[in-house]
């Protein structure tokens, strides 16, 4: 069949699963342009995972949603590249991209709660996919159906596929989202913050079996989270997002041994650390994201940031290569190099960053107001 | 979301991740797995969720309102064009042995005549909500899940019709369609039940839009449409199931509505035609009306009680089938 025939070729496809370039959403709104997503570009080959992190509202869900092409038509605005497999995905309709979806590319929501249909049993919420896509019979998706539970180790798998979401357990429910997911074997799974709704306990379990499940298929992966050590040991590189751009980009291991990026330091600073002596103040980041409809002229993490000197406020840096090959970071004074130290130790002795912030204050972790 | 978890209470902390962890350490396949068989979930129904007396109360009186719609025959009591000249002759109208609910001016049996009315009230008014469930159904879901300008154009439409005065608009239509002289009976009736479902289309279709825009926002709409569901199987597998159950609380609450709007346009003359063969507890009301000012009060008893039973059983029951069937997030 045609079908079959397309992804023999495509299997022949080597470059990289998913290419961004430059790509940019914005969504039209009374007060102007949203631009949720400015002008981000990655790429992403077979086998790996790339884990954005960002704070909430930085354009992490938008991107994801913006390169499965899964944004509404109105009002929104999507420029730029979006290669999958070699072929441009940007400006294609949505009948296009049914194409894709399910089988190509596929995607774990946040919240299990809101992700499954109540109304529907799991078995039926998991063997539509099969039946749609891969055009398997009632009998043969109910058993792929069984056999994807137990992948993503469901207990009683059979007597599940009869339950509805409501009777399972909220780690259950992603596992079973995870399984609708893989249903059709995408080559691109994007886990859009798959454990933000989770318990603790289960959080670890299902990031476990994402990365199981991604080693097995050879899938790549786009891991989407706000939280730094959920991408510690399971990504292979990290983006770390900010009001809408990538504002440093490096393999894992680079990322967390030499950050240049000071929104990166912060982010890091801001996790509680265990070895800390109890009632230790959070080192939460001043200050709120800029506005995504009139962003700073300048470097969007300006206002917030401890390092920050004039120039940070006139000049947005560029996407620059450090050291290593592949760490990109926007930064005048990045963290860790002579030209950084300095400007940090001024503004802390002035007590006053370029924009205002009250610097030793704020490096307290006393959220200082800017002004 | 993390905020809740946070925020829970200890108690409710306790059992359910305790479970999930035993599921998920035990490795399937082995005994593990199998010995830690998870709790299924039992739900004690809360109060308001039982149907409870009041509810089989209202099922059973709906149970009547159904048989005597369907098969008036089977109750006791003189014909419906028996007349007792005896009560008459003894100016006894009141409730008396062999007339329960007493007798018309003409000695006919007033129960017996309730009995009969209900066939036409209940296809009046049921043909007429069923007429806006489906119509006002359709235009909500379309409405809500599409939204844009079929949106706006949908809901301006509604917002007419809610404005428009409902009995001038069945008047109307009753006075165009169905007033000529020699008009037949299910003609009238056609006309009526088609008036009370045009003035329902609205309160349905704002009842479906609002619902479906809740439901389609949701995830696993738009993880269905990531399953390649098109757009049709979507509306119809997933959003729609979500929204009947308020769906169906307000076709139940329209039936009640329309059963006294039934009443209504009785009262006007342009109701259901009033005739001796054939009564609706609409007409009955309009034409016995004029006992009450003999000093009858009871004519009107008969067929208002009976309108005030089934209102009220029809409301109960939406608010308990609601309460029962919403298991979506009750229950979590």
């Amino acid at each position: 069949m045609t079908r079959e025939h397309e992804i023999q070729v495509e299997d022949a496809y080597e470059g990289p699963v998913v290419q961004v370039t430059d790509l940019e959403t914005g969504f039209k709104t009374p007060r102007g342009l949203v631009r949720a997503v400015d002008g981000v570009s990655f790429k992403l080959d077979r086998g790996k995972t790339l884990g954005i992190v960002g704070e909430s509202g930085c354009g992490k869900s938008v991107l994801s949603r913006s390169v499965m092409g899964l944004l509404p038509s109105t009002n929104v605005v999507r420029n730029g590249s979006v290669k999958f497999q070699g072929r441009e995905l940007v400006g294609l309709s949505g009948k296009a991209m049914r194409k894709y979806w399910g089988t190509e590319m596929s995607m774990v929501f946040q919240d299990p709660m809101t992700s499954l249909n109540p109304v529907k049993r799991i078995g039926e919420q998991i063997t539509e996919g099969l039946r749609f896509h891969l055009g398997q019979s009632k009998d043969d998706a109910r058993a792929t159906a069984l056999a994807l539970l137990k992948s993503v180790r469901i207990p009683e798998a059979e007597r599940r596929l009869r339950e509805y979401p409501h009777q399972l357990s909220g780690g259950m429910r992603q596992r079973v989202v995870i399984a609708t997911a893989l249903a059709c074997g995408p080559r691109l799974l994007i886990a859009d913050e798959p454990t933000t709704a989770l318990d603790v306990t289960v959080q670890d379990q299902i990031l476990d079996l994402l990365q199981a499940q991604q080693n097995e298929r050879f899938m790549a992966m786009m891991l989407i989270t706000h939280d730094l050590g959920v991408v510690a040991g399971r990504t292979d590189e990290i983006a770390v997002m900010y009001a809408g751009q990538i504002v440093e980009k490096a393999p894992t291991s680079v990322l967390f041994a030499k950050m240049k990026m000071p929104y990166t330091e912060a982010l890091m600073q801001s996790i509680p650390k265990l070895d800390l002596p109890s009632h230790t103040r959070l080192q939460a980041i001043s200050g709120r994201p800029p506005d995504l409809v009139n962003p700073p002229s300048g470097c969007r993490f300006a206002a917030r940031c401890l390092y920050a000197q004039d120039r940070c406020l006139d000049e947005q840096p560029p996407l620059m290569e450090g050291d290593t090959p592949g760490h990109l970071y926007r930064c005048w004074y990045p963290v860790g190099t002579p030209a950084g130290e300095e400007a940090l130790n001024m503004n802390l002795r002035k007590n006053r960053t370029a924009a205002g912030l009250k610097a030793a204050t704020a490096a307290e972790g006393v959220g200082a107001i800017p002004g | 979301m993390a905020d809740q978890h946070l925020d829970r209470e200890p108690t409710d902390d306790l059992d359910a991740p305790v479970a999930d962890i035993e599921v998920g350490l035990a490795e399937p396949g082995t005994v593990a797995a199998a010995a830690v068989t998870p709790v299924p979930v039992q739900v004690e129904l809360s109060r308001s969720k039982r149907i409870g007396v009041f509810g089989w109360c209202a099922i059973g009186w709906l149970t009547l309102v159904a048989l005597m719609a369907l098969v008036p025959g089977i109750f006791p009591g003189p014909g419906l064009l028996e007349r007792s000249r005896e009560a008459i002759v003894a100016g006894n109208f009141g409730p008396q042995s062999g007339h329960w609910l007493g007798i018309d001016n003409s000695g006919y049996d007033l129960m017996t005549k309730t009995i009969h009315g209900t066939r036409a009230s209940m296809i009046v008014a049921v043909s007429g909500v069923g007429f806006a469930l489906i119509v006002g159904g359709f235009l909500g879901l379309v409405a809500g899940y599409f939204r844009g300008k079929l949106d706006t154009v949908l809901t301006g439409m509604f917002n007419v019709m809610l404005a428009f005065p409902t009995l001038v608009l069945a008047l109307t239509l009753v006075t165009i369609f169905a007033s000529q002289p020699g008009t037949s009976y299910g003609r009238r009736v056609m006309v009526v039940s088609a008036a009370i479902g045009i003035v329902s289309i609205p309160i349905l279709g704002r009842i479906t839009r609002a619902n479906t825009l809740v439901w389609s926002e949701r995830e696993f709409v738009l993880a269905a449409k990531l399953l390649g569901t098109k757009t049709p199987r979507i509306l119809w597998r997933d959003v729609l199931p979500n929204v009947l159950p308020a769906m169906l609380q307000i076709t139940l609450l329209g039936i009640g509505i329309a059963i006294v709007a039934e009443g209504g346009l009785s009262l006007l003359g342009v109701g259901v035609p009033a005739s001796i063969d054939s009564p609706s507890w609409g007409n009955l009301i309009a034409t016995l009306r004029s006992q009450l000012f003999l000093g009858r009060p009871w004519g009107v008893f008969a067929p208002s009680l009976a309108i005030f039973l089934t209102v009220l059983s029809l409301n109960y029951l939406g608010d308990v089938i609601r309460a029962r069937f919403d298991v979506r997030e009750s229950v979590l």
